[in-house]
């Protein structure tokens, strides 16, 4: 669309210019395009499209800390594929993911529809449920600490006040895996329905009078008009909960550490423990690059449904 | 230029008009939708409220009881007596007013890096046509989904190599890499009419000067959001400071927050007044700007 306007411009503005004269105009049409976004590139080459590269070249060696690196060819991704750790991880990191993103999006399309509906000081409700939006990981999981506290934390004092037994929230890996996935529901639902809420005012209320007429239920209203017309924020949501929950990081390494045992060890903070605390760096950066590996795959999956998604509209 | 503030004016009168008609509307459905209807949506939204708030009261009441009182036996839900003791622990025994500078000052930096940096190449992306535009905005656009943590080791290296580890520097620059603020800005200057542009170019104005006289000043909500978006980003990071600082004089709050657990008997209710101070900024943004955060985050998920 851009394009066919300026170059509409330069041939209605002046329509006599030769060729020679319309490529230079072209050319240092070009030239601006690239100047405004060099800075930005200048920043992404140094510290993300560089270290990219630099990740897949340590994965293939062995550092410990000091001295030259050795090349060791495929020996990290080897010993991966021989390391519970990582299968652990892996596979908490995908029960992680497929726990709380559905229960992310389906709490978050419910609340949007309450706080859509007719309701007294429906402003103050969005506020308080969107509020937890703007705390940090690391605030949030020291909250989470001192509710979950195994020994006398809130939680299980009120579980034995109603005569129910107190849960083993750090010894024990389900109930540790549990008290992680709760708090980062509570983190993301207020992002979810702000997201639902921007969807819902997209939909015109005669839909619904016109459903309404024809005598469908509400639920039959939201099944058949809410659903299906929120549907580019349900695929929006999906992506940003997917990213997020494949990188929960600050949660988990505040509140579990990835224990215990290595209950609730997902793939980024392997990825730390292995590159910053064991300093095993060239481990560390193939796990870095699996990661990468499925976040490329998951990108493309994006970018391809978006586009038929674009031209459908 | 005329024409220019004409089209700005039309269109703030026309959102004026639209939001008052929405609460007129607003105020007829309040009054015509059935109470019975009203009063159970009522109910379930306090509870919901209620549940969601809990943890927000619980670091309030933690932060201001005396030490230890909470993790004693027994249901208590508010102090027994409320006491700043913790807060003047915190600030006695850690540098509490160095971390919360050093989050200041690196949150303002990687903001107005990131949202400069933003706009110039948004603007580009969506208006300046020019060959492997695309490609670039697609190579940005995935660079958005990598989580620092796959890379972290190389960037680490790459930071040491620069000689600005452990400094401010070395949270920042990597830090104002971020590609979000991108997309969001394309999206924002796709949506600015082409007569305004036109308008300016048949005038004679070169693209920055188009840019910064006659694109930016319709941006205002888009550089709020953007600025909002990066701060509280930046605020609240913690995989990239962890790893890029090392000196507890330089560390952010987040780090800070971190380092109070790490003692061998953690305070938790100095711990909790610490969450609190480094809560309170983003929360009084957030409640002052709260319109431009949603619109910012509908924004950018229209589409």
């Amino acid at each position: 669309m851009t394009a066919t306007s300026a170059r509409g411009t330069v041939s209605a503005s002046a329509p006599a210019v030769p060729r020679a004269g319309r490529r230079a105009a072209r050319f240092r049409e070009a030239l601006v395009g690239w100047g405004f976004i060099t800075p930005n590139l200048i920043l992404m080459s140094l510290f993300l499209f560089a270290p990219i590269l630099w990740a897949i070249q340590l994965s293939f060696q062995e550092t410990r800390g000091f001295g030259d690196p050795d090349w060791v060819g495929f020996d990290n991704y080897v010993k991966m594929a021989g390391d519970p750790v990582f299968w652990r991880s892996l596979a908490n990191t995908m029960v992680f993911t497929i726990v709380t993103v559905p229960i992310d999006m389906a709490a978050g399309l419910g609340l949007a529809v309450l706080l859509n509906s007719a309701l007294p000081a429906r402003g103050v409700f969005r506020t308080m449920i969107v509020l937890p939006m703007v705390i940090s990981g690391v605030a949030t999981g020291m909250i989470a600490v001192t509710m979950f506290y195994q020994t006398n934390g809130i939680i299980n004092k009120v579980l034995q006040a109603i005569g129910l037994d107190p849960i083993a929230w750090q010894s024990e890996g389900a109930p540790a895996m549990i008290s992680v996935m709760i708090v980062a529901v509570w983190l993301r639902v207020g992002f979810n329905m702000v997201i639902y809420l921007a969807g819902l005012q997209g939909i015109s209320p005669e839909l619904y009078e016109a459903a309404r007429i024809d005598g469908a239920t509400r639920w039959q209203q939201f099944r058949a008009i809410t659903v299906p017309l929120v549907g580019p924020s349900t695929f929006f949501l999906l992506i940003m909960n997917v990213i997020a929950s494949f990188q929960v990081f600050d949660l988990i390494f505040v509140m579990t550490g990835g224990g215990p045992g290595d209950a609730t060890s997902v793939l980024v903070t392997y990825a730390y423990r292995n590159g910053f605390q064991i300093r095993e760096q060239g481990y560390g950066a193939a796990i870095g690059v699996v990661i990468l590996i499925i976040t490329l795959i998951f990108t493309f999956i994006q970018w391809k449904t978006s586009r038929t998604r674009d031209l459908v509209e | 230029m005329a024409e220019t503030t004409n089209l700005i004016q039309m269109s703030e009168a026309q959102q004026l008009g639209q939001r008052s008609a929405r609460r007129l509307r607003r105020r007829r459905a309040l009054a015509s939708a059935d109470r019975k209807g009203i009063v159970a949506r009522t109910i379930i939204a306090v509870i919901v409220c209620i549940i969601v708030m809990f943890p927000l009261y619980w670091m309030l009441v933690v932060a201001f009881s005396p030490r230890g009182e909470v993790f004693e036996p027994g249901v208590t839900l508010w102090p027994s007596t409320f006491t700043l003791e913790n807060f003047e622990a915190v600030f006695r025994r850690y540098p509490v007013v160095e971390w919360f500078g050093n989050s200041l000052v690196i949150g303002t930096f990687i903001t107005a890096f990131t949202v400069v940096v933003n706009l110039l190449a948004g603007y580009a992306f969506a208006r300046l046509p020019f060959r492997g535009r695309n490609t670039i905005f697609m190579l940005a656009l995935a660079t958005m989904m990598i989580p620092v943590q796959a890379i972290m080791v190389a960037q680490f290296k790459l930071v040491a190599g620069l000689g600005i580890y452990g400094t401010y520097w070395g949270v920042i620059l990597p830090g104002a890499a971020a590609a979000f603020g991108i997309f969001l800005a394309r999206q924002f200057f796709l949506s600015i009419p082409d007569e305004l542009v036109e308008a300016a170019r048949i005038d004679g104005a070169g693209q920055l000067r188009i840019f910064l006289q006659v694109v930016l000043p319709l941006c205002k909500p888009l550089i709020a959001v953007l600025t909002l978006l990066t701060l509280m980003g930046s605020w609240n990071d913690f995989a990239w400071p962890l790893i890029a600082l090392k000196d507890p004089d330089l560390f952010t709050l987040p780090i800070g927050l971190l380092y109070l657990k790490g003692q061998t008997t953690p305070d938790y209710n100095a711990i909790m007044a610490l969450a609190l101070i480094s809560v309170i900024p983003m929360v009084l943004l957030f409640l002052f700007f709260q319109r431009y955060f949603v619109q910012g985050f509908a924004r950018s998920g229209i589409r």
